[in-house]
C-alpha cells in the first residue's frame, strides 16, 4: 500500500492539483480488482460454485504468475517510453535454452536457468541497441526481433524439446497453502522491480526519459543507457517466465509464448494497471493489479464454464473501457 | 531527373528496393520472363497492398491499426456463412461487409477520437473483440462456402481490350492506388499528413483534427473489407486468413519510408512497400528459403529500413543524390 501512498505523493506534486483525497490509477485497480472479486464470488456462487476457495486462489495466482513476470519486465520498458513486442518468443526460446541444457540432469540446473537468462539478456541487449544505437522505433525494432525469433525457432523446432529434471519442476508446483512458491517468487520480484524504479537513480531516469526524452537528455540523463537497460531487464524477466514454463511443463517449448499471447496481453496487463502506454507515468504496482484482474477473470469465466472466445471480447472491451476512464482523468486534470 | 517526377517524401528508395527484387525474380523464375508472372505477383499481393494503402492512411496521421488482420479473418468467416454457396447472396453480403468495415472503423476512431485513448490501445481491444466475437459466432470452425460469384473478384479475371485478360483484384488495386493518391493530394489529404505532423497546429489553424482521424480509420477498415473480399476469393475460408495481415501490413507501410507516429511518407512508398514484400517472399520462395526463414527476413528487414529512414538524410547527403522537399 506504500506505492499508493507513493503515487499520492507524485500526484499532489504536481501543480494545480487539488489537495484533497486524490484517487491514484493504482487505487482504481485495485478497487476494481475487489469488485471484481465480489461479483465473481456472485457469480460463481449462483452457478453452483465457490470462486475463491482453495482451487480458485491456486488458479488465479498461478495463471497471474507468468503474466505477472512478463508484466513486470514490460513495465519498466513502458514507462521509459518504448515497447516490447518480442517477449512471446523470447519466451519460447528461454524454455527450450533451459530445457535442452538441462537435460534431465540434475546438476545442470543453475546453468541451464543462467543460460536462458543469458539469452534472454543478449535478446533485450540488441532490442535496446537498435532502438538507440540505429534509431529505430521500438514498436518496428522489437517486432524486427520478434519475427527473427519466430523464424529462428520455426526453422529450428516442430514441438517441445529438452528435458527439465524432476527437482526442478518443484519450482513449478510446490506450493505453501493456496499460494505456489513460484507466485511468491513473482511478487518478490515485483516489489524489486517497484524499489528499484521509485529508488534507485536509474528508476528515475526510465520516467524522465519516458516523459520527455530531450529534456531528459539536456538534463544529463544518459537516455541510451537507460533504455538499453530497460529493455535487458524486460527480457531478463520473458526468460524467467520462460524459464518457470519450462519447469511447469517438463520440457521447453517453442509456441508457449505466443500460444497465450504474452507480447500483447503483459502490454495490455500493463496498461490496465494504469501506466500510460506514452511512458513516465505509472508503476509495478498497478501492473501487478491488472494481471490480478486479468487471471480473476480468467478464472471466473473457467467456473462459469463460459465459452473461451467470449473471454476475448470481454478482455478487449475491459482494456478500452479501463483506458478510456484513465484518459479522461488525466485531460481532466490538464484543462483544471 | 528523378526530382523532376515529383517524388513523394522517401519514394525513392523503396522504388529501387522494387525494382531491384523484380529483376532478381526474372534471373531467378522462368514465370517472371513474361507479363504474366508479374500479374500473378500483383494478383498475389493485390490483398496486402489494399491493406497497406488503408493502414497508411492511419500510421500518416499519427496512429496504429492493429485490427486489421482480425477484421480479415472475422468478414471472410462471415462471408462464408452469410453467402453458404449461393450466389444469390452475393451483392448484398458484399455491401455488408463494407458497411461492417465502416461500422468497426467509426468505432476504433470515435473511442481514439472521443475518450482519447491511444489507438494502439483501441485497435489491441477491438482485435481481441472481433477474433472472439467471430469464433464465438461460428462456434470455431468457420462453416458455409462462398459461392463462385463471390470469389471472382479474388480469383477471376476481366477482358480488357488492349491488354488481354488482367485479374480483377489487380483492377480493384489500381482503382484503391489511384483513389488513395488523388485523395492525398486534395485539401484533406494533405491535412491528414499535417494531423500526423503536429496536430496541435491543424486545431489552432481551424482543421478538424478528430474528424480527420476517423476518416483514417474508416478508411483503414474499409479497405480491410476490400482486402478481406479479395483474400477470401483468393484463398478461400479459414480461420487463419487474417493472421498477422496487421503487422505485415505495418511492415509494408514502415518499409516504404512511412514514419511510424505521422506526417511523413507517400501512399505510393507505402503500396511500392507491401509489393516489395510480396515480391521478396516470392523471390525466397524460388530461392528454396524455407517458409520457415522467411518471418526472420523480414524482421531484419523491417529493421534496415526503419535504421534507413532514421539515417535516411545522412546516408543520402553521402549518396549525393537530392531529394526535393515536397512535405
Amino acid at each position: 500500500m506504500s506505492a499508493v501512498r507513493e503515487q499520492v505523493r507524485r500526484r499532489s506534486e504536481a501543480p494545480a492539483r487539488t489537495r484533497t483525497f486524490v484517487i491514484t490509477p493504482v487505487l482504481v485497480v485495485y478497487l476494481a480488482l475487489a469488485v471484481l472479486l465480489v461479483v465473481g464470488s456472485v457469480l460463481v456462487g449462483v452457478h453452483g460454485g465457490v470462486l475463491l476457495d482453495h482451487g480458485g486462489v491456486l488458479n488465479i495466482l498461478t495463471r497471474g504468475t507468468v503474466l505477472g513476470l512478463v508484466a513486470i519486465g514490460q513495465t519498466l520498458v513502458i514507462v521509459t517510453g518504448s515497447l516490447d513486442l518480442s517477449v512471446a518468443y523470447l519466451i519460447g526460446l528461454c524454455s527450450l535454452v533451459a530445457a535442452e541444457t538441462m537435460a534431465g540432469s540434475t546438476t545442470l540446473i543453475v546453468p541451464g536457468v543462467l543460460a536462458a537468462l543469458a539469452v534472454a539478456a543478449v535478446v533485450g541487449l540488441v532490442n535496446g541497441l537498435v532502438i538507440t544505437v540505429l534509431k529505430a522505433n521500438a514498436f518496428i525494432a522489437t517486432l524486427g526481433v520478434a519475427l527473427v525469433l519466430r523464424g529462428y525457432l520455426e526453422h529450428n523446432y516442430t514441438g517441445p524439446a529438452g528435458s527439465v529434471p524432476r527437482a526442478f519442476q518443484h519450482i513449478g508446483y510446490d506450493r505453501i497453502g493456496p499460494v505456489p512458491v513460484a507466485a511468491l517468487l513473482m511478487l518478490l520480484l515485483a516489489a524489486a522491480a517497484w524499489w528499484y524504479l521509485r529508488r534507485t537513480r536509474t528508476g528515475y531516469h526510465m520516467y524522465a526519459v519516458g516523459g520527455d526524452v530531450d529534456v531528459a537528455r539536456l538534463s544529463g540523463v544518459r537516455t541510451g543507457r537507460t533504455i538499453v537497460t530497460a529493455h535487458v531487464l524486460c527480457a531478463v524477466m520473458a526468460g524467467l517466465a520462460g524459464v518457470f514454463l519450462a519447469g511447469r511443463l517438463g520440457s521447453g517449448a517453442p509456441y508457449v509464448g505466443t500460444d497465450a499471447g504474452y507480447d500483447l496481453e503483459s502490454i495490455a496487463a500493463v496498461v490496465l494497471g494504469g501506466t500510460a502506454l506514452a511512458g513516465g507515468r505509472g508503476g509495478v504496482a498497478g501492473t501487478i493489479g491488472g494481471v490480478l484482474i486479468l487471471s480473476t477473470l480468467d478464472t471466473i469465466f473457467d467456473d462459469l464454464e463460459l465459452d473461451s472466445f467470449f473471454k476475448d471480447v470481454v478482455r478487449g472491451v475491459v482494456l478500452i473501457v479501463a483506458v478510456a476512464l484513465y484518459a479522461r482523468r488525466r485531460t481532466a486534470g490538464r484543462s483544471a | 531527373m528523378r526530382a523532376r517526377l515529383r517524388l513523394g517524401d522517401g519514394t525513392g528508395p523503396v522504388l529501387v528496393v522494387l525494382l531491384i527484387l523484380l529483376v532478381a525474380l526474372t534471373f531467378v523464375g522462368p514465370a517472371y520472363v513474361e507479363p504474366a508472372g508479374y500479374l500473378a505477383l500483383l494478383k498475389r499481393a493485390a490483398p496486402l497492398v489494399v491493406l497497406a494503402v488503408g493502414q497508411y492512411f492511419v500510421v500518416v496521421s499519427g496512429g496504429f491499426d492493429l485490427s486489421v488482420g482480425s477484421l480479415v479473418t472475422a468478414e471472410v468467416v462471415v462471408a462464408a456463412r452469410l453467402v453458404d454457396g449461393d450466389d444469390a447472396n452475393t451483392w448484398w453480403v458484399i455491401a455488408l461487409l463494407l458497411g461492417c468495415g465502416v461500422l468497426v472503423g467509426l468505432v476504433n476512431g470515435l473511442i481514439t477520437t472521443k475518450l482519447l485513448v491511444p489507438s494502439f490501445i483501441v485497435t489491441l481491444g477491438m482485435l481481441l473483440v472481433l477474433d472472439g466475437a467471430v469464433f464465438l459466432w461460428s462456434g470455431g470452425a468457420p462453416r458455409g462456402a462462398l459461392s463462385p460469384s463471390f470469389r471472382v473478384l479474388g480469383r477471376g479475371s476481366a477482358d480488357v481490350p488492349v491488354i488481354g485478360q488482367v485479374p480483377w483484384s489487380v483492377i480493384v488495386l489500381l482503382v484503391v492506388l489511384v483513389a488513395a493518391v488523388w485523395f492525398m493530394h486534395r485539401g484533406t489529404g494533405r491535412m491528414l499528413l499535417a494531423v500526423g505532423d503536429n496536430d496541435n497546429v491543424v486545431r489552432l489553424a481551424g482543421g478538424r483534427v478528430d474528424r480527420l482521424r476517423l476518416l483514417a480509420f474508416v478508411l483503414s477498415a474499409l479497405l480491410a473489407s476490400v482486402a478481406a473480399i479479395l483474400l477470401a476469393g483468393f484463398a478461400g475460408v479459414s480461420a487463419q486468413v487474417g493472421e498477422g495481415m496487421e503487422f505485415r501490413a505495418i511492415t509494408a507501410v514502415v518499409l516504404g519510408g512511412v514514419l511510424l507516429g505521422g506526417g511523413r511518407g507517400s501512399v505510393v512508398a507505402a503500396a511500392a512497400g507491401a509489393l516489395s514484400l510480396e515480391a521478396l517472399f516470392s523471390l525466397l520462395n524460388l530461392l528454396g528459403v524455407s517458409g520457415a526463414l522467411e518471418s526472420a527476413v523480414q524482421g531484419v528487414i523491417i529493421i534496415v529500413a526503419v535504421a534507413y529512414a532514421a539515417h535516411g538524410a545522412g546516408l543520402r547527403r553521402m549518396l549525393r543524390r537530392p531529394v526535393p522537399d515536397t512535405a
